[in-house]
């Protein structure tokens, strides 16, 4: 049981992208499944292509040449300048080098950061370790929906603010900000903003040079791309002073030996969200209105979390009032389902999900919170399975739920 | 569920004890108010958690105990196992059962998990002592 995902693929079959088929994978904002054309377009520079792109003779051009090749391919896609593109290891790395990259650049300017209480703890951590150094940060907070209150945005620039984090779509809701009333008003205050796009890329439409922030963060694993590859946007002219300093890769913004493989599969990543998008997004969103459709049709005193707000279209956040999440998120992954409590980087940490809390749910409203994210490889049949098998697992908690 | 993780370093997932006290709790429910002799309640400032256990002592020995819970499947499981053990032993046998009791009878249960273990033992203790006050109080 505790390797189940890891054990040797049962014999009913697989999924088109290599998954075992007995399991319903429906934690897509945590990981994706690697694809298997993204995983050919990595083989090669794995196996054969595997210099060093910065050597001076034609096997390093070689594969300097596949990497910049890809950067195109990319760069295309999300709509900037190949010359944006800073490729790093992790969306946590790209959040750092865009944050304290601006907080060290300008901390002569000012040392005023605006963010908000929702962010992933990749953000929220990396404010938090700036505050220990000095710098002073606002948390903006959001509403009952999940959506930054922009006009308390407004109210929060100071002279002294030079950067604005705030999250595009949020990994335990779905909620999308408004990302572009944001941008709208840091580029006219003349401040930075950076965003992070890691649960957006891919399932929104989005062109990055008309998104309108000066720093966007997508990662390579949330959209059947390998683990270990991310990037961030730096709109020209963008002051940014390195986080990680050495041989000068990506600019002199991010040094270290590029990860060409991963950078490769990154494109073909890319590529097939950007091609595939507008009927997955809406076969993946069909199927996650029928999911909350069907719990809340069959399950009594449940909450769809953030509902009012537009989300994107394959994340739900559902309270089972008077039992646990995370017993049933357990009571699931017996029956092979796997689903979880909120954020998979805060997972054990005992404390409820500090997004619905600031969303102004109590302790206990937030204690019985399951987060179910559909993807590609999620079928209609899927659906009614999960259900299914929720009724029996809240319904079995209740019974013996001491409230 | 097929074999146990190695037991060599710190325990990272929960057993396949606590994923059996989970699924099929030991004891849940409420005694009836004729056949309850204590009635215990703990709760996790920490996590949230809350328990509601009840005995019934017959001969100085623990007959019944149920208990009811919300919580994570670490405070569902330690409390199954906490009823199990208490089932027929003096109420001064049950009261001396540890935490720690309760972890090992599972075999063992992740380091942040460890916490929901006292749940049970101090509901048990809050039961006890409320059926020594109702015999005092006569």
């Amino acid at each position: 049981m505790e390797c189940a995902p890891c054990s040797p693929p049962s014999t009913t079959g697989k999924h088109e992208s290599g998954k075992d088929s007995a399991l319903i994978y429906l934690d897509n904002n945590a990981t994706t499944p690697l694809h298997p054309r993204v995983l050919d377009s990595m083989m090669p520079f794995l196996r054969d292509c595997w210099a060093n792109p910065s050597s001076p003779y034609r096997f390093g051009h070689q594969a300097r040449d596949a990497m910049e090749k890809a950067r195109e391919r990319i760069a295309k896609r999300v709509g900037c300048k190949t010359t944006e593109l800073v490729f790093c290891s992790s969306g946590t790395e790209s959040d750092n080098i865009a944050i304290r990259g601006v907080a060290h650049a300008l901390s002569s300017k000012g040392g005023h950061i605006i963010t908000s209480t929702i962010e992933h703890p990749a953000v929220l951590d990396t404010c938090k370790a700036l505050e220990r150094d000095g710098f002073r940060i606002t948390r903006l907070p959001v509403n009952r929906d999940g959506l930054v209150d922009v006009a308390m945005l407004e109210a929060s620039l100071c002279n002294e603010t030079i950067l604005v984090s705030v999250m595009h779509a949020n990994n335990e809701t779905g909620a999308i900000q408004p990302i572009e009333k944001i941008a709208a008003i840091t580029k006219k205050r003349g401040i930075l903003f950076h965003t992070d796009a890691v649960q957006s890329t891919g399932k929104l439409p989005l062109h990055f040079d008309g998104l309108g922030a000066d720093l966007i963060t997508f990662s390579g694993h949330k959209l059947h791309g390998p683990k270990g590859i991310a990037a961030l946007f730096v709109r020209t002219g963008t002051p940014l002073a390195p986080v990680i300093s050495g041989g000068g890769q990506e600019r002199g913004l991010r040094a270290g030996t590029e990860h060409v493989a991963g950078i490769a599969g990154l494109a073909e990543a890319v590529d097939m969200a950007f091609e595939e998008q507008e009927p997955e997004n809406r076969r993946i969103g069909l199927l996650r209105d029928r999911l909350e459709k069907q719990i809340t049709a069959s399950i009594k005193d449940t909450r769809i979390n953030a509902v009012h707000a537009p989300r994107i279209p394959n994340t739900s956040n559902i309270c089972f009032h008077g039992i646990d999440g995370e017993s049933v998120v357990l009571g699931l992954d017996v029956l092979d389902i796997c689903a979880s409590t909120g954020s998979a980087c805060s997972t054990g940490d005992p404390e409820p999900s500090h997004v619905l809390l600031a969303m102004g749910l109590s302790r206990r409203e937030a204690q019985g919170a399951v987060r179910f994210s559909l993807g590609r490889d999620t079928k209609e049949d899927d659906v009614n399975t999960v259900v299914q098998a929720l009724s029996g697992i809240v319904s079995r908690l209740r019974s013996i739920s001491s409230l | 569920m097929d074999s146990e993780p190695d037991r060599k370093g710190p325990v990272l997932f929960y057993t396949k004890a606590v994923i059996d006290h989970f699924m099929n709790p030991r004891n849940t429910g409420e005694l009836a108010e004729q056949d309850t002799d204590g009635f215990g309640m703990a709760g996790d400032p920490e996590c949230g958690d809350q328990l509601k256990l009840w005995i019934k002592v017959h001969g100085g020995r623990i007959e019944k105990i149920s208990f009811k819970s919300f919580g994570c499947p670490g405070a569902i499981a330690t409390s199954s196992m906490l009823t199990a053990l208490a089932t027929g032993k003096t109420t001064e046998e049950a009261r001396s059962i540890t935490d720690d009791d309760v972890i090992e009878a599972l075999g063992g249960i992740p380091e942040n998990k460890k916490h929901c273990s006292l749940l049970g033992v101090r509901a048990l203790q809050s039961a006890i002592n409320d059926r020594e006050a109702r015999i005092r109080e006569g």
